[in-house]
């Protein structure tokens, strides 16, 4: 048997490291500014290119697609080549490969700072960059695909098993969540709404972790681990079992990130029942990846590369094995809105994903450039480093996410919330984001020790570009059967490939066509009362949409007593049938939103507030972490785009008039003027077209069409003064105003009228006592707007307003001087 | 909610590649062996033969 010359590119590989290790730094950098961000507001720096809600994105996108994007790219470069015994299919689709992925990392981060968003978590990419996504996706599908093809062993190992469904998986994925009716460069509107698009794109979230962040990394492990300890792996039919076992279930698990919420409790269930099962194709890879190591834990002492493949599997079993728990519905209450989710993420994160890139670079860039490692005990100091950072990242956010859902849900004896001001459970676990700040740095310290560490390993060696090597041609096996042949015989063919791809091109044109058709017309309203946005409505949507408001602020009440008490009538699915996208959020570090606009609600503020609040969050409370939005005052909306949007929406089957279009900018204005008079009547003058207008208006819609109507309320202007006012003290007045004290004052002055942060106390000598009860009644009628007081008058009647003053001077004062 | 005929309908898509692919490979015989592929791939020695080669002439001229 004569061998055959062919040359490793081992180029592309080294360039894709290089991409790693910059693109880490810089995904772990914008990670600290969030974390930042989170404990002290004013690292938001009163920017609009950098508030939580832009800087949020970047982070996770830097993370999942740049740093572990390539670090993929990488690893699957290398493996293949040695696996196949063959040189990669095409250095040109490899160059395009590399040059268009951080092509579109690049058009990522500059698009995320500019606010340019669809709100899909980890696919929030517009709709431009998702196309490009697709191209280099399949470029590099059609690169491994052909390397395949033409390998020169006959056996394909099991890491490329993973990397096969890595590649069918995200593309299938990406394809079906990401489509977008656009209606300009950096505008478009996914055509599923409301829990449509719910399901859809957890659907794709889910899996994303699965064949992006789980198969590939799988794959590397299978590679890279045995070859670190120079052993077999633990159980190769193991690995073939837990393979496909994994990738067939893998796909059913995506409701159980909505569990709770509006969606059918059939598919609540189906999403729990495949996440319980999925513990044991998971675990079957965590105990092939330690058992490896059996006999051989004398070499992890020595090597910092195993050391952290150990740390890395040991943390895919702890998330896998907490991915099913938190699937239960019991336990989710607790860790859906917290940072339960947040630490969860982080042990997958930065123990799986991290450990396995760092342990492989460290074994693999001393081979590739024919070296040692500069400095094994740098090595093992970043290895300390890391794990400790993971630790103190961890911990903290599942005791502050604990602590935070046991506050949400704490009840009085007299059966109120007990903290019915949601910033008191935010400021309790402040500390907890201050020791994640660290947390970060100590990981970003690690890795730059490491960074140095390669650099310096790369400095003392030299990559071959081209590293020849010989292997026997591969001889297709003997024939097992006449049939088996043939399809060996088929694949072989060159039009194979051709007629593969082309089959590719046309599911996918066959699904843009058609899951636009089926989709588009069915969304039947099931609740009359809900209408669709109205023009000013929308363009504030779409402001909310590219700020990232869904970062912090949920729109989704659960059916608990205790979120039901603390917002207002729980969420139903037919509320969001005009929502493309949908904003259900994932984690609450504000308050929920989905009831801000029931008038008469405990979530309910009126406009003046609205303003006062996004100008200076820390003016009406300083204790309050949200970036403020000020430019809402200065900028403005770009009216030329609201009929487009209008006859987008139209499409996407939002049921407006015929040619309503044409009407959009009267209306427009119709209703933007009666918010700006009603901020004139509180003495805050603005123009109808700025962008804070339209977030007024959209505040306000938020939970309105299913609440009882009441007057849309105006301020009045002018001070209410009252001459006289007669206290009411029946008891039924009384039992009448405390049920308005505890659904609507307590969120600022505490059941007991005491306050609460920094809300005034109303039992106190210096406020109230010496006030007589018309100065009483006239506070709550005018209010303290930049104080965060509303004008109740707008809400409350006269009685009710004398009843509440009632109250507070009779019950509050007495029960207090006793 | 017939997004899930869809979402279950592109599921299924999937998991019928990935069973195709699945037999394709037990056809192909990539199963037969479970025990020296994860062994063999410890061993690089597909380097150039020409190194061993001249190793190997030296030795025969000496002896």
């Amino acid at each position: 048997m004569e061998n055959q010359k062919f040359y490793y590119d081992n180029k592309t590989v080294k360039l894709f490291i290089l991409a790693t290790i910059i693109w880490g730094v810089v995904g772990i950098l914008v990670g600290i500014l969030a974390a930042l961000q989170l404990a002290f507001p004013a690292f938001n720096f009163g920017l609009e290119y950098t508030t939580f809600g832009r800087i949020r994105p970047l982070h996770t996108n830097a993370i999942i697609f740049a740093f572990v994007g390539n670090a993929i790219f990488a690893g699957v470069y290398y493996s293949m080549q040695k696996l196949l015994k063959t040189r990669m299919f095409s250095d040109r689709l490899s160059k395009i490969n590399f040059w268009g992925w951080q092509l579109i990392i690049v058009l990522a981060a500059v698009t995320f700072v500019l606010g340019i968003s669809t709100a899909k978590e980890y696919a929030e990419l517009e709709w431009p960059i998702d196309i490009l996504i697709a191209v280099v996706w399949v470029i590099f599908g059609w690169n491994m695909i052909g390397t395949i093809l033409k390998r020169r062993v006959q056996h394909i190992y099991a890491a490329i098993w993973w990397y096969i469904a890595t590649f069918i998986g995200v593309a299938i994925l990406h394809v079906v969540n990401s489509f977008e009716l656009p209606i300009s460069l950096t505008k478009s509107y996914s055509i599923y709404a409301g829990a449509q698009d719910a399901v859809v794109q957890w659907w794709y979230g889910h899996n994303a972790v699965a064949f992006f962040l789980t198969t590939p990394f799988l794959g590397l492990m299978y590679y890279y681990l045995p070859k670190a300890a120079n052993r077999p792996i633990y159980s190769y039919k193991l690995s073939i079992i837990h393979f496909w076992s994994l990738i067939f279930l893998y796909m059913w698990a995506g409701p159980h990130h909505l569990l709770y919420q509006a969606l059918p409790e059939w598919a609540q269930a189906l999403g729990v029942t495949f996440s319980i099962m999925l513990i044991a194709p998971s675990w079957g890879g965590m105990i092939n990846g330690l058992l490896t190591l059996r006999g051989a834990w004398d070499k992890v002492r020595d090597s910092a590369a195993l050391k952290f493949f150990v740390v890395a599997v040991t943390a895919y079993g702890m998330s896998t094995f907490e991915g099913p728990m938190m699937s239960l519905k019991s336990v989710n209450q607790i860790t859906h809105f917290t940072d339960w989710t947040i630490a969860h993420v982080h042990i997958g994160g930065m123990g799986w994903n991290g450990g396995l890139v760092f342990g492989m670079l460290y074994w693999l860039i001393p081979k590739l450039f024919k070296t040692k490692l500069f400095s094994e005990k740098l090595a093992n100091i970043h290895f300390w480093m890391s794990t400790l950072a993971i630790l103190i990242y961890a911990i903290p956010l599942y005791w502050s996410a604990v602590t935070q859902w046991l506050m949400w849900r704490e009840y009085t004896p007299e059966g109120y919330l007990a903290y019915p001001n949601f910033l008191e459970t935010l400021t309790q676990i402040l500390p907890m984001y201050t020791v994640r700040i660290l947390a970060g740095v100590l990981f970003l310290g690690g890795f730059l020790v490491m960074s140095f560490n390669l650099f310096k390993t790369m400095a003392t060696g030299k990559v071959e570009d081209n590293e020849a090597a010989e292997a026997p041609a591969l001889v297709p096996a003997g024939p097992r059967n006449p049939v088996q042949e043939t399809v060996h015989r088929w694949m072989e063919r060159k039009g194979v490939r051709f007629s593969v791809w082309v089959f590719i091109a046309l599911v996918i044109g066959g699904a843009v066509e058609i899951i636009p058709m089926i989709f588009i017309k069915s969304n039947v309203p099931t609740i009359d009362s809900v209408k669709p946005y109205t023009p000013l409505e929308l363009e504030g949507r779409d402001i909310y949409i590219s700020e990232g408001c869904y970062v912090c602020h949920s729109q989704m009440v659960r059916p608990f007593r205790w979120e039901t008490d603390r917002y207002g009538e729980y969420s139903k699915i037919g509320e969001f049938v005009y929502d493309h996208p949908y904003q259900w959020g994932s984690r609450r570090t504000g308050p929920d939103l989905g009831r801000a606009g029931v008038v008469g609600g405990p979530m309910y503020k009126n406009a003046a507030w609205h303003y006062n609040h996004f100008l200076d969050p820390q003016k009406m409370n300083e204790q309050s972490i949200m970036p403020n939005y000020a430019w809402f005052a200065e900028k403005d909306v770009d009216l030329e785009m609201t009929p487009k949007k209008i006859r987008a929406m139209q499409t996407l089957g939002v049921p407006y008039e015929e040619g309503y279009d044409q009407k959009a900018i009267d209306d427009y204005m119709i209703q933007a003027k009666i918010i700006v008079d009603d901020l004139k009547a509180s003495g805050i003058e603005i123009e109808p077209t700025k962008q804070m207008v339209a977030m007024i208006a959209y505040m306000h819609k938020l939970g309105k069409d299913i609440s009882v109507p009441v007057e849309q309320e105006t301020a009045t202007s002018g001070e209410i003064t009252k001459e006289s006012v007669e206290l009411l003290s029946s008891q039924a007045d009384l039992d009448a105003a405390k049920q308005i004290f505890q659904t609507t004052c307590v969120v600022c002055h505490g059941s007991d009228g005491k306050g609460i942060a920094t809300f005034p106390s109303l039992v106190d000598d210096e406020w109230i006592n010496g006030n007589q009860p018309e100065q009483v009644y006239t506070s709550i009628a005018n209010g303290n707007v930049a104080k965060g007081m509303i004008a109740y008058k707008n809400q409350y009647n006269e009685e009710q307003i004398t009843q509440l003053a009632s109250y507070i001077l009779l019950v509050l004062n007495n029960e207090n001087s006793k | 909610m017939n997004i899930f005929y869809l979402l279950i309908g592109v599921s299924l898509f999937a998991a019928l590649i990935f069973l195709g692919v699945f037999i394709w490979a037990v056809r192909d015989g990539q199963f037969d062996d479970n025990e020296t592929p994860a062994i063999r791939i410890l061993f690089d020695d597909d380097s150039p033969s020409g190194e061993e080669e001249k190793k190997e002439e030296s030795k025969k001229q000496t002896s």
